[in-house]
């Protein structure tokens, strides 16, 4: 079948500049730049925290005091300084909501804007919309419908709150607080997030989604994200990146956690658009995000992404394969213009038998941008029969841009099969000339060929995102050919 | 409607087409043949608007515009279709959507709403029958894993989707069996109209067998050194390019 | 790219390796800038470990954990026979051995050893002295090797036959060699690395100079034992050149091969094949870098392995292209075979790429032996351990006919065959 929305995709392609490049004006309740322990106790404090949370923070703060930031990646920037960063910022009309007329004007209009419009979300696509507007969760709804089945979808505050018992558990036990410098600085300050339960055998009947969006000027964002699929339970979860455009760089240090227990399945979809940067490389949002899922016996995780925002990308999407027969899959769509440095790919770490894992990478360079792909396929000697499958494409557009392929392949196990294929190319002009032929433009043209040429990956997208990543390719790569 | 006066293109320097000029009016059929090398191709692509070769002299009229200064979207959206002898292979991207896309941008060039889902589809599975096209190679990628006779009737099939005002045929025929060849031949000649002209460049007068001229010239390095009716065709294939080459070097 | 963090404390391990090496190796007078550079490399940067990632994978305190002597040089020694009618040119323990070579004179060449008179102002033009801490730790301790230029349209009939014979236990060995090719000139060299059953480092830097339409070829057999072997092959070549290399690990305790490729001229050809078959406790590390300067070149990488029992291997293959390096089509692969749980494998292609108009790829698989392709053989008739004999020989027979000599490459796919069944 031809594949979801490629005709709306070809109306949209008119967007000029970053879209939803703006700002909301809402007041909002900020901490005072700075960091140290006072800061972590302030947010714990105004979070309404058990102890055994303040000490976990403040445990990780003094860890990742003892942290150098890292430098491996291939990417070039001005080292953001934390000390001039606010750690908290929650907006101070906080209510309790019971339906969306309650929610603020202003939010409102700003969620109009994003294409997030809630009405129409529920009507048409049924989707769960955990709406984060900075750090605070402002709405959460069809809270009701999936509290029949037993599901918990709520903010991770309120997660702390009402399931401490599950957020201890598992908050931190696919991404440590010792995992790395900013996973171990989000551990300390993270101010919201999603929590995601799905009890034992139930198949979650909509897509969860949370839009994330960066508001407060000079406002860090720590979110923290823990899914948890109990026994044989599925669940398909979206995450989507807006933000306003900026002059001065924005932090956003995420972490995500999936644990897939026994004979669960987790798909996890990113549409990530965060401002970009202008055409000589200022502004623009710097996304360092630790993202790990744990697959436990006959279990599965599927990360797909569509990244197409921010200046600088430090992002690895991974699976720990620690049950037999589990499965972890990486589909990706990078595409950098501009002065974008990507610097992506995804970690998978084999430890039971027979598992199996896909790795499909396409990376799309233009303007003066840098994509790497950096991924790790580790077979433990455990990893009796794994198999690993990795398929790396860069596309070039221009002859500015670079496109880097940083596979590491780590065997220990002489059962195992590991295949890694890469290619480099430029856009083919007789494709494009061929377009011209048929009286489609040169714009077009390409975001016809861009999209065929990522085909694989988007069509992993749930259809209502697929959409979404169509348009936003064609829009990232605007005027890219020259 | 098209009228070649003294063409004369280059490609890396080599003069290919030498002062070629040629006269096409609405309705009629042109089959232009020659040896390997001639620069039967060339003359397409320079059409078309291939990049790679540069126009050092002559002129192109079609319709009432300056070919030459159209890019080469706009001379397609102006009517002129040029069915390629190697159709490149586009992964990924649907054949249908392709089509959608193409069908759409002219008709906002000519200030005409783009056309309904239903409508469209109707045109596709109408036009695809005329080449037997399988209606599932329009889900097909355009071009991808397509068998040689496949991508030619495609092409044919685009060219009765974008109803062109004149539809040059490069080679179509070349590669193809003869059932094949029968069935592009079909969709040609259903295309066929008062308005709507076509250049079919070929080897083998065997193509011609279905597709009948109304005119048939012989390109040879660069130029049109002879034209004729259907007959020249076959005295063509009867008795080989040889006398043709004695006749000019004479 | 220079990752070796810069060391505030005194680092007491270098200290004293260094101290040991400069006290053993001292009293060299030539190349006095290039040592004074390499020196302060060495003073400078620390001691490669985990966090460089040029050798992420590859522990040195083989080599650095060590006190080594120089050798007296007079050493009896036995070399292997491999008659492919070269010029012989023997090392023992990383000096030059007159009694055991032949005269360093031919037609349309010139040779003359590392140092001997004048100073050669190639040496140390490309080898990377100011990054890299072994090659600066070769600079600084060089005493021998050989400068071999070849004339300007000069084909020379016969192999130049080099080899590295390393015995006294304990010695290290620092040689440095150019070779120079003019243009429209050709050369085959054959370099055999012969190691001994003691403990000894070798540790030799060959920079290679191939001139506009000029064709170097280089076979690379290396058999160590218990010696650690540091080379370096550094090419730079000009334009219409051809540059082949072809190197084969059959054993060693440690082993760390460099080979760096500047392809600086248009229209040139780099071909690199490499074969390891590591076992016991041994150490493979390949790292290739093909740095693509200009355009219209091509480069043509594979390397292959079969690791075992507690063996490690790594493959770090770099394709580096410039921007302005359009046309470059470039391929690399990488293959392995672990043969036990015990092995390990790491394999690292890397594509680098900053032009457009290319194609690059790469290519890693790492699995094993075809079981179906072994029963289909015993099906005919074939016993398991000649059929699996027959698998190696054909995984590996892509890289060993490329050696240009047969006799090599009946050499080598002997050795494999005894060494995979001992």
């Amino acid at each position: 079948m031809a594949y979801a929305g490629d005709d709306e995709l070809l109306e949209h392609v008119t967007g000029k500049e970053y879209e939803f490049g703006f700002t909301t004006n809402i007041e909002s309740d900020k901490a005072p730049p700075g960091l140290n322990e006072g800061t972590i106790r302030l947010i714990s404090q105004k979070k309404n925290e058990p102890e055994w949370l303040l000490e976990w923070r403040l445990e990780a703060f003094r860890i990742w005091s003892e942290m150098v930031e890292p430098e491996w990646a291939h990417v070039q920037y001005e080292k953001p300084d934390f000390q001039a960063i606010s750690y908290y910022s929650a907006p101070k009309k906080k209510a309790q909501l019971n339906s969306l007329d309650e929610v603020d004007p202003e939010l409102r209009r700003t969620m109009e804007k994003l294409g997030i419009s809630m009405e129409e979300q529920k009507r048409l696509s049924g989707v769960a919309v955990d709406f984060v507007l900075d750090s605070v969760s402002v709405a959460t709804s069809f809270k009701e419908k999936l509290g029949e089945l037993g599901i918990i979808f709520c903010s991770m505050s309120d997660a702390v709150q009402e399931h401490p018992e599950l957020v201890k558990k598992y908050l931190g036990s696919v991404v440590p607080k010792t995992d790395n410098f900013y996973a171990a600085l989000n551990s300390a300050v993270f101010t919201d997030g999603s929590f995601c339960y799905i009890p034992k055998g139930v198949r979650c009947p909509m897509e969860l989604s949370t839009y994330f969006r960066i508001n407060e000027a000079g406002t860090g964002q720590f979110e923290r994200t823990l899914v948890i699929a109990d026994e044989s339970s599925y669940v398909s979860y979206l995450e989507g990146c807006t933000a306003p455009s900026r002059d001065e760089n924005q932090l956003h240090a995420a972490v995500v956690e999936l644990i897939a227990l026994d004979h669960a399945e987790i798909k996890y979809s990113t549409v990530q658009n965060w401002y970009p940067g202008d055409e000589n490389g200022k502004g623009g949002v710097f996304n360092f995000v630790t993202k790990r899922g744990i697959c436990h016996l006959r279990s599965k995780i599927s990360w797909t992404q569509v990244e197409t925002g921010s200046a600088i990308t430090w992002k690895y999407p991974s699976c720990i394969l620690k049950g037999d027969h589990s499965v972890g899959e990486f589909y990706s769509v990078a595409v950098t213009n501009k002065r974008q440095q990507a610097d992506t790919g995804t970690k998978m770490i084999h430890i039971g038998k027979n598992t199996n894992s896909t790795i499909i990478s396409k990376g799309i360079s233009s303007g003066y941008s840098q994509n790497s792909y950096r991924g790790l396929v580790q077979i433990n000697k455990s990893a009796k029969n794994a198999r690993n499958f990795s398929q790396c494409d860069s596309l070039l557009m221009t002859d500015h841009c670079g496109a880097h392929t940083f596979p590491y392949i780590e065997v220990k196990n002489s059962s195992a099969k590991v295949e890694h294929e890469a290619t480099t190319s430029k856009i083919g002009e007789d494709q494009i000339f061929y377009c011209l032929q048929r009286g489609i433009s040169e714009e077009k043209a390409i975001s016809l060929i861009v999209n065929g040429y990522a085909k694989d990956v988007l069509n992993k997208l749930p259809m209502e995102f697929a959409v979404e990543a169509q348009k936003l390719l064609a829009i990232s790569l605007e005027g890219s050919v020259g | 409607m098209l009228h070649i006066k003294d063409l004369h293109a280059n490609i890396d320097g080599t003069e290919i087409l030498k002062g070629l000029s040629l006269d096409i009016k609405p309705g009629e059929i042109h089959a232009i043949m020659g040896p390997n090398g001639s620069g039967k191709s060339t003359l397409a692509s320079v059409l078309a608007g291939n990049e790679d070769y540069e126009i050092t002299g002559g002129s192109v009229t079609f319709g009432d515009k300056d070919l030459l200064d159209l890019s080469t979207e706009d001379r397609a959206r102006e009517g002129l279709f040029l069915a390629f002898q190697y159709p490149v292979e586009i992964p990924g991207v649907s054949n249908i959507n392709f089509l959608r896309t193409a069908v759409n941008e002219i008709r906002q060039y000519k200030g005409e709403e783009p056309m309904s889902a239903g409508d469209f589809l109707k045109l596709v599975k109408e036009r695809s029958a005329l080449v037997e096209l399988d209606g599932k190679l329009a889900n097909r990628s355009v071009n991808e894993g397509f068998s040689g006779g496949e991508k030619k009737r495609n092409e044919v099939f685009q060219m009765a989707m974008l109803e062109p005002k004149l539809a040059i045929l490069d080679e179509t025929d070349s590669g193809l069996d003869i059932d094949a060849l029968k069935i592009v031949a079909q969709g040609v000649n259903a295309m066929r109209s008062p308005e709507r002209s076509f250049v079919v460049i070929t080897h083998y007068q065997r193509l011609l067998d279905y597709i009948v001229p109304d005119f048939v010239h012989v390109l040879y390095k660069g130029k049109i050194v002879k034209s004729g009716s259907k007959e020249l065709a076959l005295e063509l294939e009867a008795r080989g390019y040889d006398w043709i080459k004695e006749e000019v070097s004479a | 790219m220079m990752t070796t963090e810069t060391v505030n404390v005194q680092d007491e391990k270098k200290s004293a390796f260094l101290g040991s090496i400069s006290s053993a190796f001292q009293g060299a007078e030539t190349y006095a800038t290039l040592r004074k550079s390499a020196w302060d490399t060495l003073s400078k940067f620390a001691i490669p470990g985990t966090k460089t990632e040029a050798w992420k994978y590859t522990r040195v305190g083989k080599v650095i954990n060590h006190s080594w002597m120089k050798s007296h040089g007079n050493s009896q020694i036995n070399l292997p026979e491999i008659a492919i009618g070269g010029l012989r040119y023997v090392f023992v323990d990383g000096l030059f051995r007159a009694d055991l070579s032949d005269e360093l004179t031919y037609p349309g060449l010139n040779i003359r050893r590392t140092g001997e008179n004048a100073e050669n102002n190639l040496l140390g033009t490309l080898s990377n002295h100011q990054g890299d801490w072994f090659e600066a730790l070769n600079a600084a301790f060089f005493n021998d090797g050989l400068v071999i230029e070849v004339d300007k349209n000069a084909q020379i009939d016969r192999p130049v036959h080099l080899v590295f014979f390393t015995s006294e236990e304990n010695t290290a060995s620092f040689s440095r060699n150019v070779l120079s090719l003019q243009e429209s000139s050709s050369l085959h060299v054959f370099t055999h690395y012969i190691g001994s059953e003691h403990s000894t480092f070798s540790s030799v830097v060959t920079e290679a100079f191939v001139g506009k339409n000029a064709a170097l070829k280089i076979d690379k057999i290396q058999e160590g034992n218990e010696t650690a072997f540091h080379h370096v092959d550094w090419t730079k070549q000009d334009r219409d050149s051809r540059f082949d290399i072809t190197t084969v690990t059959l054993k060693s305790s440690w082993v760390r091969n460099d080979l760096n490729i500047r392809v600086a001229g248009e229209n040139c050809h780099s071909s690199l094949t490499g074969a390891y078959l590591p076992s016991g406790k041994e150490h493979v590390d390949n790292h290739t870098m093909v740095d693509h300067m200009v355009p219209n070149c091509e480069s043509d990488e594979k390397y292959k392995g079969i690791v075992r029992e507690n063996a490690t291997a790594v493959f770090n293959g770099k394709v580096f292209v410039r921007p302005d390096a359009q046309k470059t089509n470039a391929f690399q692969q990488n293959a392995n075979i672990v043969l036990d749980d015990t092995a390990t494998m790491f394999s690292k292609p890397e594509l680098e790429i900053y032009a457009d108009d290319v194609k690059c790829s790469h290519g890693s698989t790492t699995g094993q032996f075809d079981e179906e392709a072994v029963f289909y053989l015993r099906a005919r008739g074939i016993g398991e351990v000649m059929a699996r004999k027959l698998l190696v020989e054909a995984f590996l027979a892509d890289v060993i006919t490329t050696l240009s000599d047969e006799r090599l490459q009946t050499y080598c796919t002997e050795k494999i065959q005894q060494l995979m069944h001992s």
